[in-house]
Order: C-alpha cells, then sequence, then structure tokens
C-alpha cells in the first residue's frame, strides 16, 4: 500500500486530533480576548451582557454557540480601537475594509495576521512552480484591502519582490451597477495594459490575480510563455468550469490554486488536484484552527448538514488579534469531508448565498 | 432523459461544467442542461473570429443563399443533432412549449414564418440590399448600372443578444450568413431551441460550422458579445438595452410600442376595423414587439375599447397542446401576477378603466393545463398622459386613447409600428412625415403583418456593410 494515502483510521485519527488542537486553541482565544487584561474593548463591554463567562463556559469549539453569531454590522465605523485587544496595545495597526461600494465599509484592524497567513499559505506552496527567491505580479484589488500588503509580505516570505497594479474594485462596482460595460471594458484594458509592462519588462514567475483578470490577461499574452509558472487566483466567486478554463486553455501547464479569503479570516486553500481525475470541483479548506467554516442549514444555524450537501457557510476567526464567532457569511456551498491534508471540514462549489443572488453583483473584477 | 445542450464553439459542442436547468412550465420536471459559458471564453474564441469569418469567404453569397434554401426544408422538416442527442420538428415544438410556454399550435406558425425566410432569402437580400448584385460582395466591388460599386464590410461577427418571447424574431439575424458575416449568438434564458435549430439546419445543408457560435451565458457573458463584436443586435426591456444605445454598433430591439392610429373616419367606422384591431393585439399570444400595445383614435374611444374588449374577452386560457391555443404561458406565474398587479396598481391612477374586466369571467391571471397566463386587457384611457396609454407588456394589452386628430399623431410617443388608416389626405401626409413611427403602415394593415424585405428597426445589410467610395484603374 502507498504509505502517502491515508487509511479511514489514520484519517479518523488525524480528525480527532485536530479537533482536540481546536479545543485548545478556542480556550485560548476566548481567554485571551475576555481577559479584562488583554481583552478588546469591543468584547469586554459585551461580555457584560452575557448570561455566562466565557473563560470558564468555554470548554471548546462547540461552546461558541454561547455567543450566538457575530454581525458584521459591528465592524461599520468606529471607534475602530474598540477592536483592539489591550495584550497587543502599542504595537503599529493596520486597518483593512471589505465592502464599501455602498456606505460604510466594514474594517478590521489587523497587526501581525495577515503576515501570518499569508507565511502559513506559502509555507504550502510549491517551491517548483513558485519558485524561492522569484519575483510576483500582483494584478487584483489593492488600496484599504489586506490583498495588497499580503501578496507583498508572502513574495518577501518567500525572497522575493511584488509588483503591483493599482485596482479600485470599488469603482468596478459602480460601473457594473449602472451597466457601463464599455467603461468597465476600458478600466480593464487600462489594469491589464500596465500588468503586461510590467511582465514583459520584468522576469516574473509567480502571479496573484482575479478569476476576471486572469481571463483579460491571457487574452493579450501566454503568461505560460512569458515564465509564469504558479498562479494563485482569488478574490471573487470562481466555480469548476473556470478552474477547468483556466487549467485547459488559460494557464496549461502552470501550477493554479484557487484561494478563498477575506479580510475577516485567513487565507482558505483549494484541495489538491489530480490531472488524471479532472474532477474541477474547487474544494476551500480553511486554516485551522485559526479560522474554520461550518456548513449549515440556512433556516437553522445551528444545524450542520451531512457532508455532500449544501449549507451556507458559518465562518469562524480565532486569533489573538481578532474573535469572530460563527459568522453567517454571505456565500454558501456543499459540505466538504476531511482529507489527510486537511482533517477537518472545507466547502466544495462555493457560491453567493442563492436568497442573495438577485441583489449582489459578484465576480465583477 | 435530460437533453444535454452544449455550447457551440464555432460550431465545435462544448459540454460546460456550469449548467442552467430548463424545467417545463407545467410541472417544473427537467426539460435539458444548457451549458453555460464563461465571458473569458466568449472573448478567448472570439480572438479568433477573423479565421472563423473566412470559412464563408469560400463559397458565393448565391451559393450561401443556395444553402439557406436547403436549410428551411431541413429546419421544417429534418431531424437535426441536439447536443448529443437528435430533434425532429415535433420535438422541437413540445420543447419550445415545455420551457417558452409558447403552445404548439403558434410554435409550428412561428416554424413556418423561419421556413418561408430562409427559403426566401433571396428576396429578403433583394429587399435590405435594394436590389444590389450581391456579386459585389464575392469580390468586394462591381458594377451595376453603369457605376462602380464597393461595399466595406464592418465586422467580423454580428453578434445577437437574443430574447425568449417568440421564435419569429430569429428571422432578422439569418441573412447575416449569405452576406458572409459570422454569427455569436446569446439565446434567451428559456428558449436555446430555435437559435440551435437554425444553426444545426444551415451546418447540416453545408453553411461552415465556424460560422456559427452559440453562448448560453449571463448578463455579463451577453457584455462580452456586445462589446466584442463590431456590430450586433440586443433584444431586451427599455431598461436593459438603455446603456447601449447610441454605440451605433448595437442595433436595438427594446419594446415595440406598436400602435393602430385611426384618423377621425376610421374611428367612426372602427367596426369594419374591428378584426384587424383584435389581431394586431392578439396575433401570436401578443408577445411581439409588433403586436399592438396601443389604439389611438380621433374620436370613439370608448366604443372601440368596448368592442375590442367584447372580442377579447372571448380568448380564452388553454393547455399548451390544444389546438386552438392562443396565449403563451408564463414560465415564471409569479412574473405574471406580478404584471397583474401593476396594472392594477396604475388603475388606481385616475382616467383609466380595465374595459375588459366587465367582460371575462374572474381574474386576469388565468390557469389552464398546469400553466399560468394572462388574459387579453383593454383599457380605455381618457387621458392620454395616463401611464397605461404608454405601457407594453408580455400578453395582449392593448390601451384605447382618444385624442383629437389634430393631435393625434404628435401625442402617440414612439411607434415601431404604425398602422395608420385614414382616408384624410392631410391626416395620411402628417404620418408619412411623422418622427414617432419607425414602420408605417398606410392603410387596413394589421401591425404584425410584416414583410422581411422591408426591414424595421434598421436594416442588417446597412449594418454589416459599408458603401465606399471606390475608383479602379
Amino acid at each position: 500500500m502507498d504509505s502517502t494515502i491515508a487509511t479511514p483510521t489514520d484519517l479518523s485519527a488525524r480528525v480527532a486530533e485536530a479537533k482536540e488542537r481546536l479545543d485548545a486553541h478556542v480556550r485560548e482565544i476566548v481567554a485571551w480576548h475576555f481577559d479584562p487584561a488583554t481583552g478588546c474593548p469591543f468584547w469586554l463591554e459585551k461580555a457584560e451582557s452575557f448570561d455566562f463567562d466565557p473563560r470558564s463556559d468555554v470548554k471548546g469549539y462547540d461552546d461558541l454557540k454561547l455567543f450566538g453569531h457575530f454581525e458584521d454590522e459591528w465592524l461599520r465605523g468606529g471607534p475602530v480601537r474598540r477592536w483592539v485587544p489591550k495584550g497587543l496595545a502599542g504595537q503599529p495597526l493596520y486597518v483593512f475594509e471589505t465592502g464599501g461600494s455602498t456606505g460604510i465599509p466594514k474594517s478590521r484592524i489587523n497587526i501581525r495576521d495577515f503576515e501570518i497567513d499569508y507565511e502559513t499559505f506559502g509555507d504550502s506552496l510549491s517551491g517548483a512552480s513558485f519558485p524561492p527567491g522569484s519575483d510576483w505580479l500582483m494584478l487584483g484589488p489593492t488600496g484599504p484591502r489586506r490583498l495588497r500588503l499580503a501578496i507583498e509580505h508572502l513574495a518577501q516570505h518567500r525572497d522575493g519582490i511584488s509588483f503591483h497594479v493599482d485596482l479600485d474594485p470599488r469603482w468596478v462596482s459602480k460601473l457594473v451597477k449602472k451597466s457601463r460595460w464599455d467603461e468597465l471594458d476600458a478600466y480593464k484594458e487600462h489594469v491589464t495594459d500596465q500588468a503586461l509592462k510590467i511582465l514583459r519588462a520584468h522576469e516574473i514567475r509567480c502571479l496573484f490575480t482575479t478569476p476576471k483578470l486572469l481571463e483579460h490577461l491571457c487574452g493579450k499574452l501566454d503568461i505560460v510563455q512569458a515564465g509564469i509558472t504558479g498562479i494563485f487566483c482569488g478574490g471573487t466567486e470562481m466555480n469548476a468550469e473556470f478552474h477547468r478554463f483556466a487549467r485547459e486553455e488559460l494557464v496549461p501547464g502552470a501550477d493554479f490554486i484557487p484561494v478563498y479569503g477575506n479580510t475577516l479570516m485567513g487565507l482558505a486553500r483549494g484541495g489538491p488536484f489530480d490531472p488524471a481525475e479532472k474532477d474541477y470541483t474547487i474544494t476551500y479548506y480553511p486554516p485551522v484552527p485559526r479560522a474554520l467554516f461550518e456548513i449549515v442549514d440556512p433556516d437553522d444555524l445551528d444545524r450542520i448538514v451531512p457532508h455532500g450537501e449544501t449549507g451556507r457557510v458559518l465562518l469562524t476567526t480565532l486569533t489573538k488579534e481578532f474573535f469572530m464567532p460563527r459568522f453567517a457569511e454571505r456565500d454558501e456551498g456543499e459540505r466538504a469531508a476531511p482529507i489527510e491534508q486537511y482533517p477537518w471540514d472545507g466547502v466544495s462549489n462555493l457560491r453567493l448565498f442563492s436568497r442573495f443572488q438577485k441583489s449582489v453583483a459578484v465576480g465583477v473584477y | 432523459m435530460t437533453i444535454r445542450i452544449p455550447t457551440l464553439r464555432a460550431g465545435e459542442p462544448y459540454y460546460s461544467l456550469e449548467l442552467q436547468t430548463l424545467t417545463d412550465v407545467r410541472d417544473g420536471s427537467p426539460v435539458a442542461e444548457v451549458s453555460q459559458t464563461l465571458p473569458g471564453m466568449i472573448a478567448r474564441d472570439l480572438d479568433r473570429i477573423e479565421e472563423h469569418r473566412r470559412s464563408l469567404d469560400a463559397f458565393t453569397v448565391t451559393e450561401l443563399v443556395e444553402i439557406c434554401r436547403r436549410a428551411a426544408r431541413l429546419f421544417m422538416e429534418a431531424e437535426l443533432p441536439l447536443g448529443d442527442s437528435t430533434q425532429t420538428p415535433d420535438d422541437y415544438v413540445r420543447q419550445l412549449a415545455a420551457t417558452a410556454g409558447m403552445p404548439e399550435v403558434m410554435g409550428r406558425a412561428n416554424m413556418a414564418k423561419i421556413e418561408g425566410v430562409m427559403s426566401g432569402i433571396d428576396g429578403v437580400l433583394d429587399g435590405l440590399t435594394r436590389g444590389l448584385d450581391l456579386s459585389v460582395l464575392d469580390g468586394g466591388w462591381g458594377s451595376q448600372d453603369g457605376r462602380r460599386l464597393s461595399y466595406l464590410r464592418q465586422t467580423e461577427a454580428l453578434g445577437a443578444i437574443l430574447p425568449n418571447n417568440s421564435p419569429g424574431v430569429h428571422n432578422l439575424w439569418i441573412p447575416a450568413i449569405p452576406l458572409k458575416v459570422a454569427l455569436v449568438l446569446k439565446p434567451g434564458s428559456a428558449e436555446p431551441w430555435t437559435p440551435y435549430r437554425i444553426a444545426q439546419a444551415m451546418i447540416q445543408a453545408g453553411c461552415p460550422k465556424e460560422a456559427f457560435s452559440l453562448y448560453p451565458t449571463d448578463y455579463s457573458g451577453a457584455a462580452e458579445v456586445l462589446l466584442r463584436t463590431g456590430r450586433s443586435m440586443f433584444f431586451g426591456d427599455a431598461a436593459t438595452v438603455e446603456s447601449w444605445k447610441g454605440t451605433g454598433k448595437v442595433e436595438i430591439h427594446g419594446p415595440g410600442w406598436s400602435k393602430v392610429i385611426l384618423g377621425a373616419d376610421a374611428a367612426r367606422d372602427f367596426e369594419h376595423h374591428l378584426d384587424l384591431l383584435v389581431g394586431s393585439v392578439a396575433a401570436n399570444g401578443g408577445r411581439s414587439c409588433i403586436n399592438a400595445s396601443g389604439v389611438w383614435a380621433a374620436g370613439n374611444g370608448r366604443e372601440i375599447a368596448e368592442a375590442m374588449a367584447e372580442r377579447l374577452a372571448r380568448v380564452q386560457a388553454r393547455p399548451l397542446d390544444h389546438p386552438e391555443a392562443q396565449l403563451a404561458a408564463f414560465p415564471d406565474p409569479e412574473i405574471a401576477r406580478r404584471i397583474s398587479e401593476m396594472i392594477d396598481q396604475q388603475l388606481e391612477t385616475p382616467g383609466a378603466e380595465d374595459v375588459t374586466a366587465r367582460y371575462r369571467d374572474g381574474n386576469r391571471v388565468a390557469e389552464a393545463g398546469g400553466c399560468t397566463f394572462l388574459l387579453p386587457t383593454v383599457v380605455y384611457c381618457e387621458d392620454p398622459s395616463h401611464p397605461l396609454a404608454a405601457s407594453e407588456f408580455i400578453f395582449p394589452f392593448a390601451a384605447v386613447v382618444e385624442t383629437p386628430a389634430d393631435e393625434l399623431l404628435s401625442s402617440i410617443g414612439p411607434t415601431l409600428i404604425g398602422s395608420v388608416i385614414s382616408g384624410d389626405e392631410t391626416f395620411r401626409r402628417e404620418a408619412l412625415e411623422s418622427l414617432s413611427i419607425d414602420r408605417l403602415n398606410l392603410g387596413p394593415i394589421p401591425t404584425y403583418q410584416i414583410s422581411w424585405d422591408q426591414p424595421h428597426e434598421g436594416n442588417l445589410f446597412e449594418h454589416l456593410y459599408h458603401q465606399r467610395a471606390f475608383q479602379a484603374a
């Protein structure tokens, strides 16, 4: 038997082990956020209204239900410092935004989280397709978003340099909402032209971009021919058909890694792809224990759906910088079973929650 | 077994992992899985459109006309490829009914219309080009009546964002093939059947498959088609087409607001024209932009509305396979209910009455054979500025508006087809000069009676070709 293939018993043991680690991590993070000496003003004030003591009553992940559901509205507006844990006071702060095409964006403070998340992800990349010391192009949303700095840090973590192009996704959303397609096309050209100049002028091996920009870029240049060997792609919704299109037509031969992430969590990586099987289903596995998903019944957020069934994504982030218990994301997908590499649940075919589909434009840049 | 409908990428079937399931309007059972195309895939394919279009250069216009004629018979009679299966003419009619709600009897009538255009394509081209010797397009230039002529093709492909409402509209893009322009079609979400069948008939008749791309896709894929084809046509509602107006590249086919306009004499004699009035509103299920949504009269408005309502209230909701079905079903019953509620809300604005309500039994929303329909509705508007006077819906609906003869033609607003009936020479002259009317039917001609050699909403030949100044020595 191939020693690299986990037997069911091995996998069960690994799942149980991961759950134990998660429970221990939960206890540590909850203790930190609800200790008056280390917690942030938001949670310490909130705790005054709880009918339980987080530090003594939360013994593992399942007890996070006591907190109900995190509401992302709490992140809109200030004072943003109410989210800074006292235990991290005095350290340089970043603030990253999400949303904001209309209304006040949601803000999340960061100190080192984005660096840790991208280092962890970076350490999972293949050295052959993302060669250490090689340079990167980051062709995605910039401005007050985490991605701009995170990709740069990832490149630096792998001894590389990251080149950038400006991209304002809020402007793109406005163009889509107003059906100004020709302007949208012109903006895409403008962004892609800058990327082409960088690719032609420098020796770039690794690329981060969004699905739409990858399509557009590949319409202008055979980027594999131009030297790109590793691509990780995310930022907007991506389906199995896009995955197949990318691997078969846009960048055949390059290492293509779909990722799912946002300002509220770390980075979930697409599971392994076997070229022989040609199963293009994208299954994301979260960076447990720092963040994890549950796939739940949208009408009963406490009920986890069976493996293979569709549910809404419930996202939990557990770091010393940010505690976000059981936030109902705007996404849905099928609950995926643990695998050897990721002995915890993942989510397949991630897409906008079907009840929101008529009101939100996705995947526009 | 559920039918699998692929994307056609320059004629090559491609089965996507992203599928849209089409269901039967009667019971929600799955009918077909339609491969959905990524916008980026459309853009990538269109990078090679010049090469694909060149496949048509291997034929003369005359040969392509002959292919269209052969295709007409195949479209009407043959068992043609449909994905990994086949489709007989009867299958086509049943499938169209199942997903688009078009009664089978109407589906067959529309088939005949398409067959008529394909088999008479030489006459259509003659009309579009005003009698041009089409060999000019084979050689790039030629002589006619002693004058040198040259026409420059403006695009490699004609893009078309197509509707669900009626198969007859597909006649508008068919002439692109003998005019040696490739087609990039985005079918309506509930009606891939007609463009797919026309394409297959043409390919079976000898047309190079590379000339046909068919991309079921979403709004961003449609935008990709419109942006990346040099010339296109876009069928859609007023809000959807608005952002594409005025580009010169996109021929807009929005709401028609077609009307029958009765001068004072014809209004007095309206009973004589009642068949025409009723037919203009109700033919083909009232689904087309060439159906009348207004009857504007210089007198007798109330009487005209009463007479039309009495006649149209006889139209019943019938199952889609009924031989006398006159109404098309709404694939989404909720849309039918919302349209009906919208009409009722607008009727609360004083000055309008649903006259049919007094003649029909029950509600405007009706059900039959598992389908939901809207029954014909005639509204009498005392006030030409009432919101319902300028409304158009996808079922037999008409507002009857009375206006003094000398104000009539200046009040009607945009009118795709205006059938103007009057013996008054001054009134007829005003109609001829009216900028509000696109296609003018002067005399007692129903709005739906069109001839394909007299194009409205733009001439396809002029959309695709530009006559250039030319000398040769």
